[in-house]
């Protein structure tokens, strides 16, 4: 518990604190609290990584996106006699979480912004002891988190693995570039995102003609695992995939084949939930805003927090009365819908509570497609034929509601 | 109207001269904006046949003739201004600076003052036409996009898609005195004849959102379901209404079909198939005609409104986007 103050304490500089409100008197309105969680040694924001700019990879800390949208939200805000108040708090280990969580519900914080590795995303969603918090997952992709480790107050924006990799199977498929080469990096990480293309490839019918193991490093005694041209020269196939979650060896694999073949995955054609280049659907307009107020573009992981606080402005809109239970209810309600700027509808799939979105598939300056490519069908909702349906998987939150 | 149209077939030099001479008739023209060729394409009424481009500065967008139809007013997007196209002569003969990126706007019944949504900024710009400058600025929620002024000079009514509201403006204090919740990503509005209905067209939504306009509530929701369309690519953006307000035609963007209602019972009497991302509507002045801009398809659907069926499709450039006719 000392340590709980002495975190929090210790933190107390580096959190900021915004305050939006309507014209009506301060006193008057209700504080809706939004609290960011991050972790200080997330490796997905080292400045090594940021500074690349890797594709589909974090650019910049999301505090930025959240203050934007809720600067958007002013008009709901004002209408309802409501304040949002946006607390940032940087974790300096995963585990106090356990702590945190459960001292921000005492101090009346509802809803919880998560920019955690998976571990801490899983870890924070055990700690809420509150149903009616509700914790969006901004930035982890594990597909476990929507299923065995589901739970019904964890809302995931950020599209699983799984949704990623079956928006490249389709577009591979599509054009008929079926045989793949793989390429895969050796971290857990690498080995989920592996495991999920496996299970894209099957779905999708798509031929895994080999799958590489790579080592990032010029070692000559490991040439055979660190040299893209070795990796590739014996192999026929269409198109290479490359694993790397996180991006370093990716990048340089475009051009460096032995072959002439395209390359996706991790660079080259990226899946992506945002892109800055996407130019349809009033996308344009809130790159602008995000550029102007962060100075940056703005990837998905911008968007997901961006859209965290829409969902939770456009629901107080439409209640009667604010109450943070029945808020949660309507957002996982099927009936929900918000616009994200990508077209469709945007809601939750109510037996994981994943959000339905469409996927980008990006080019370095260019949205190439948008997936679900045409001609990939689903018998109620399009957007269900990425990830995860109904049934499949191991969390089934709907059974019995 | 007979020789209006000879002119027309005999050469267009000819036909500007034709045209000159009958100042108040109407020209027969069909004028298509085009987003990404910065044109406004004229086309004949009765042909079909194109005429010619005219040049515009970046990303022309929404259009509205002038009461007299000598001017054609068309927001420019990414040349932050309004072209004022000369009907007569067929090119622009001034860009009004509007603030970023105009989006759509509506001229006062009065002709004194035009009101222009800038979707960049959140703004509304008033601008004055007589002593041509911009007089006022409004903010607004994100992305305003359509804008409607009442035929009585009182209020303009503003959408904006970010905030999902109508905002209603009191055109003498320039306060907003109404925020109107509405569906999701409302874009267009219309009112009935008798100005007791304002229609507000929700593209992420579906609906349309029916507002009582003396209480400002939302008093009913029109939804759309053509045979074999998914709900999600339903998206309605442009309306008309008949001048006897029987009858409106409502554009469904991605659904690809547009919807005719009938005004009293707000139910859908018929969808009609059009083209790729339905868009810009407008009737002729008979409305035996309607057409409609595809986006998606880059062409222009002309339909027979007796028979509720397209008869023509003709190319209209890279992404046309909204459709004035003048006959």
């Amino acid at each position: 518990m000392t340590k709980l103050i002495h975190t929090i304490g210790g933190l107390f500089t580096a959190m900021a604190l915004f305050t939006l409100m309507g014209s009506a008197v301060a006193s008057d309105l209700t504080t809706v609290k939004i609290a960011l969680i991050e972790y200080k040694d997330d490796p997905r924001y080292t400045h090594n990584i940021m500074d690349a700019r890797y594709q589909a990879q974090p650019w910049g800390r999301l505090s930025e996106a959240l203050i934007l949208a809720i600067t958007e939200s002013r008009f709901a805000a004002q209408k309802k006699g409501v304040k949002f108040v946006l607390e940032r708090h940087e974790l300096d280990a995963l585990a106090d979480l356990s702590d945190l969580i459960p001292q921000l519900e005492q101090e009346g914080t509802s809803f919880f912004m998560l920019d955690l590795p998976g571990e801490g995303v899983r870890l924070a969603s055990t700690s809420a002891k509150l149903k009616t918090s509700t914790l969006f997952n901004l930035s982890a992709l594990d597909n476990s988190l929507r299923n065995e480790f589901c739970q019904s107050n964890l809302l995931h924006i950020a599209p699983s693995r799984l949704m990623l990799t079956d928006a490249i199977a389709q577009y591979l498929v599509s054009k008929k570039w079926n045989e793949v080469l793989v390429l895969y990096g050796k971290g857990q990480d690498d080995e989920a995102y592996l495991d999920s293309l496996k299970v894209s490839a099957k779905k999708f019918g798509l031929k895994l003609i080999a799958e590489k193991p790579f080592t990032l490093g010029n070692d000559p005694r490991q040439r055979y695992q660190n040299n893209i041209a070795l990796l590739t020269g014996k192999s026929n196939y269409d198109v290479l995939f490359v694993v790397d979650s996180a991006g370093e060896f990716a990048v340089d694999v475009p051009y460096a084949l032995l072959k002439p073949r395209p390359v996706v995955g991790s660079s080259g054609l990226v899946p992506d939930w945002w892109h800055w280049a996407w130019e349809r659907n009033g996308a344009p307009q809130v790159n602008k805003r995000f550029m102007k107020k962060a100075k940056r573009h703005m990837t998905g992981y911008d968007w997901s927090a961006w859209l965290a606080v829409k969902l939770i402005a456009e629901s107080i809109l439409r209640q009667e009365q604010l109450d943070t239970g029945l808020i949660q209810a309507d957002i996982k309600d099927a009936t929900f819908k918000i616009d994200g700027a990508k077209g469709y509808p945007l809601n939750f799939r109510t037996w994981n509570n994943q959000l339905r979105q469409p996927v980008f598939l990006t080019s370095l300056n260019r949205v190439i497609n948008r997936a679900p490519i045409e001609g990939f069908l689903h018998p109620t909702n399009n957007l269900d034929v990425l990830g995860n349906d109904k049934g499949e998987g191991s969390c089934h939150l709907s059974v019995g509601t | 109207m007979n020789k209006l149209v000879k002119c027309l077939q005999a050469s267009s030099l000819a036909a500007f001269l034709c045209l000159t001479a009958n100042a108040d008739a109407k020209t027969g023209y069909v004028f298509v904006s085009s987003e990404k060729d910065d044109v406004v394409t004229v086309f004949d009424a009765e042909t079909m046949n194109k005429l010619t481009e005219i040049k515009t500065r970046e990303r022309p967008r929404a259009m509205q003739l002038s009461n007299d139809g000598s001017l054609l007013y068309v927001a420019c997007g990414d040349g932050d201004t309004i072209d004022v196209i000369d009907v007569d002569k067929l090119r622009v003969k001034k860009s009004i600076e509007i603030g970023e990126d105009p989006d759509r706007f509506d001229i006062s019944p009065d002709e004194k003052y035009l009101y222009a949504s800038n979707e960049d900024d959140g703004l509304v710009t008033v601008y004055d036409l007589i002593k041509d400058e911009r007089v006022a600025e409004i903010e607004v929620g994100e992305e305003p996009e359509g804008v409607l002024v009442s035929p009585d000079n009182r209020v303009v009514y503003v959408t904006s898609e970010v905030a999902n509201m109508v905002h209603v403006i009191d055109i003498e204090t320039k306060a907003l005195v109404e925020n109107v919740v509405v569906g999701n990503r409302p874009r267009r509005m219309m009112l009935t004849q008798d100005l007791r209905e304002l229609w507000v067209s929700n593209e992420v939504g579906g609906t349309i959102s029916v507002l009582d306009t003396s209480t400002y509530q939302v008093t009913s929701e029109l939804s759309f379901a053509p045979k074999g369309i998914r709900p999600e690519n339903i998206s309605p953006v442009g309306m008309v209404m008949t001048k006897d307000g029987k009858r409106a035609y409502v554009t469904l963007g991605s659904a690809n079909h547009v919807a005719v209602v009938d005004t009293a019972s707000h139910t859908v009497l018929d969808y009609i198939l059009v083209g790729k991302r339905a868009w810009g509507v407008s009737l002729n002045s008979d409305e035996s005609k309607l057409y409609v801009t595809n986006g998606k398809s880059d062409d222009l659907a002309v339909i027979d409104t007796a028979r509720l069926k397209v008869i023509k499709s003709v190319p209209a450039g890279r992404v046309p986007h909204d459709v004035v006719v003048d006959d």
